[in-house]
């Protein structure tokens, strides 16, 4: 016990005497917590739209009066020809075409049917499929009207409404979903960095020899080094939630509070545990940084904080259910947002446990106090 | 010359005799661009939805249907009462809790109108509203069936729509050209700038620099073999997303790959000016991976559209070279434009390289403290 408190004292002493570095752990991941959420929002707004209007009647301009009145829409040009409008489209300047055929009115009232072009620029699927919806539905908005102005409305048609309630985030605040995701994120990187980078650093100046041939037992020896980064994680966590997450996004959790810190403390042991095992698999420390690159990229992009991870095909599923961090995003939001406690998640905590053992066990046996 | 070559040579050696690293160096971007090109995807599918119905009669089991059909919506249960919904969000896989109230059909057949209420997830505020208004389209669309085939009023406009560029909507021509950005910027900016650092760190650089050979040059080529790399990567990503991905290269094959090479020498000098800045390759790794990984992702442009963001971000993401590239990216390959469409977007990330390669030249020291 007593060769574990000299350990740590040593490596609490090695972080805190580089000024430099401590100051970028720390640093770096808040001011990014600070910008980065206000970047991702993915609310389909300002959408640019190009109207070709080859009718020029009083029913044409009422349509485009109402979409541009809408909100989502911002009218870049009123041309018209489609030729004309097209080199908009291609240089981004229009994401949407909107074409209004002549004698649009006419046809209209006196043969009951028209149609509408629309051409959208659909490189961002998604974006594509939003913004044609929010078109479609101005228009038959404004078809019914059409229709009830010139009809009275007959009996017998049927309506169902939707009510519709938003739970958890009433005032469907982006920030509040991509927060703690992105505070999730920069807490493993710092973790999975730091710890992989730790370890092969004594390998490669050598210092590690010197560790090796005292008596000093090989789990004591990676215990010094986990606790230090553990305890940074920590302190991250809670300063980025408690501080930023409630002063700058004003989010408040709801949950208990004592199932996140026991989860948080469960995730950081596997995150340094993978930290740990990829030193062991390195002898440099570029070596260290490239898998730890190529591994929380993957962790990153597979952790269904910037897409969905239902909407995956299967097998990128078990991918994204392989890693630790998906987890960890999803438990930070179900307590954050929507209250959950320890009774909701009982299958987390056995999976992170799962992950803790398994990368830390790994480490550890492949471990060598040889080299 | 003679000497510039003979150093080249020798970063050539230092790369290739680290297997490991040569390994991921090439393994990195192929099993990255892999992953994120079939697994990433903006759409919403397959999402748990859970029913409470009171109603219990032809129209609710006629909508439950439409909606266990859909490619959306994925019925994970039918629950009795109203108290079980909140459960069910709590524990987290569900996202979108449907109440039909009692009499929902008699409601409709004889008062001619009934209310369905829907609650969703709002947590992701995003895909909230988009499957609400999924919601309200099936059901739109069973209220014309029930309508019957006349409709009453003769004026009905329609639209055509037409998506241009990407006809089956896939993810992957939004993803592609934007993971390439990232993985081709990432790399270089990592490799090269620990590759000097770590000559610092271990004390080789003193020998380097009291060699005769110029200072400069010492930098320059170690980022030689780096560019070599990274060209060979840049033809397996396009080979793999044309033939596997199939991207489509509608523009000049020639122009995609100068433009490359573009930013991989923009990001070889940034990578230059991180170590030239840098004290120790923790300190390189932490300012190229900690501190570029995640703006990068954000700036680029392909994961959230940049229109949206607040005038600052908008402004910061200027900076970012893997933005224009992207944007030049995406009209060569998919819109298929020529260098008249995107000489604006090239000769920003051409003064970039230039600015990083001559602030990082200009801060070589060629004195170790």
């Amino acid at each position: 016990m007593r060769t574990l408190k000299y350990l740590l004292q040593k490596e609490y002493r090695q972080i805190f005497r580089n000024k430099i570095i401590l100051r970028m752990i720390i640093a770096m991941p808040m001011i990014q917590l600070i910008i980065l959420p206000l970047a991702a929002d993915y609310e389909i707004k300002n959408i640019n739209i190009a109207v070709v209007d080859q009718d020029r009647s009083s029913f044409s301009r009422e349509l485009v009066n109402r979409i541009t009145a809408a909100g989502y829409f911002r009218l870049q040009q009123y041309t018209h020809s489609y030729e004309e409008a097209f080199p908009l489209l291609e240089s981004d300047k229009a994401d949407l075409i909107l074409e209004i055929p002549s004698r649009f009115e006419k046809d209209l009232v006196r043969e009951g049917k028209q149609s509408l072009l629309l051409a959208v620029n659909a490189i961002n699927g998604t974006k594509a499929m939003v913004g044609a919806n929010y078109l479609n539905r101005i228009i038959q908005d404004y078809n019914t009207d059409i229709k009830v102005e010139w009809k009275t409305p007959a009996m017998g048609a049927k309506m169902i409404e939707i009510e519709s309630v938003n739970w958890f985030n009433p005032h469907m605040k982006y920030a509040f979903f991509m927060v703690p995701g992105i505070l999730v994120l920069l807490v493993t990187m710092i973790s999975a960095y730091m710890c992989s980078m730790n370890i092969v650093r004594e390998k490669e100046i050598g210092t590690i020899e010197q560790i090796n041939v005292t008596p000093v037992k090989k789990q004591y020896f990676i215990l010094g080094k986990l606790i230090p980064f553990w305890t940074i994680g920590v302190v991250l966590f809670s300063v980025g939630l408690f501080v930023i997450g409630r002063f700058v996004y004003g989010i408040v959790p709801l949950g208990n509070i004592l199932a996140l810190y026991a989860y948080l403390a469960l995730f950081l042991i596997a995150v340094l545990g993978f930290g740990l095992l990829i030193s062991t698999y390195s002898n440099t420390q570029q070596q260290a940084m490239s898998l730890a690159f190529f591994f929380v990229m993957i962790f990153l992009l597979m952790s269904g904080l910037f897409t969905s991870i239902d909407s995956m095909p299967t097998w990128a599923r078990w991918v994204a259910y392989s890693n630790p961090v998906s987890y960890f995003i999803e438990v930070v939001r179900m307590v954050v947002l929507k209250g959950s406690g320890f009774g909701e998640l009982g299958q987390h905590f056995l999976v992170m446990a799962g992950f803790a053992v398994g990368f830390n066990g790994w480490a550890v046996w492949n471990y060598r106090k040889v080299s | 010359m003679k000497q510039f070559l003979s150093f080249v040579r020798k970063e050539f050696l230092h790369v290739f005799r680290d297997r490991k690293t040569l390994l991921l160096l090439f393994g990195l971007p192929v099993a990255q661009i892999l992953l994120f090109g079939f697994a990433l995807t903006n759409e919403i599918k397959n999402t748990k939805i859970v029913v409470c119905d009171y109603a219990h009669d032809g129209a609710s089991r006629a909508i439950i249907q439409k909606l266990e059909a859909s490619a959306q919506f994925d019925l994970e249960e039918v629950l009795l009462s109203h108290e079980q919904i909140e459960t069910s969000f709590k524990k987290g896989k569900v996202k979108l809790a449907i109440v039909f109230p009692p009499h929902f059909e008699s409601d409709l057949q004889h008062l001619g109108k009934s209310k369905l209420q829907v609650i969703a997830d709002a947590s992701d505020p995003n895909t909230a509203s988009t499957l609400t208004n999924y919601i309200s389209s099936i059901t739109r669309s069973y209220q014309q069936e029930l309508g019957g085939v006349g409709d009453p009023y003769p004026m009905q406009i329609e639209s055509q729509v037409r998506m241009i560029y990407n006809p089956e909507l896939k993810g992957t021509t939004n993803f592609v050209p934007g993971v390439m950005a990232l993985v081709l910027l990432l790399v270089c900016v990592l490799m090269t700038s620990v590759s000097i650092v770590r000559e610092k760190e271990s004390g080789t650089m003193e020998v380097l620099l009291v060699s005769p050979f110029h200072p400069l040059m010492v930098i320059l080529s170690k980022a030689v073999p780096y560019l070599v790399v990274s060209i060979v990567n840049l033809a397996v990503i396009l080979l793999l997303s044309v033939y596997l991905l199939g991207m489509p290269v509608k523009g000049s094959l020639l122009l995609i790959i100068g433009e490359s090479i573009l930013l991989i020498i923009t990001a070889l000098s940034l990578g230059l000016l991180i170590s030239n800045v840098a004290a120790s390759q923790q300190a390189a790794m932490l300012m190229s991976l900690m501190g570029m990984m995640l703006p990068t992702m954000l700036f680029t442009g392909f994961m959230f559209p940049l229109e949206n963001m607040p005038l600052p971000l908008q402004l910061i993401s200027n900076i970012i070279p893997s933005k224009w590239y992207y944007i030049i990216i995406k009209s060569v390959m998919i819109k298929g434009l020529g260098f008249s469409a995107i000489w604006k977007e090239t000769l920003i990330l051409f003064s970039m390289a230039i600015l990083l390669l001559s602030i990082s030249l200009a801060r070589f020291k060629t004195r170790l403290a």
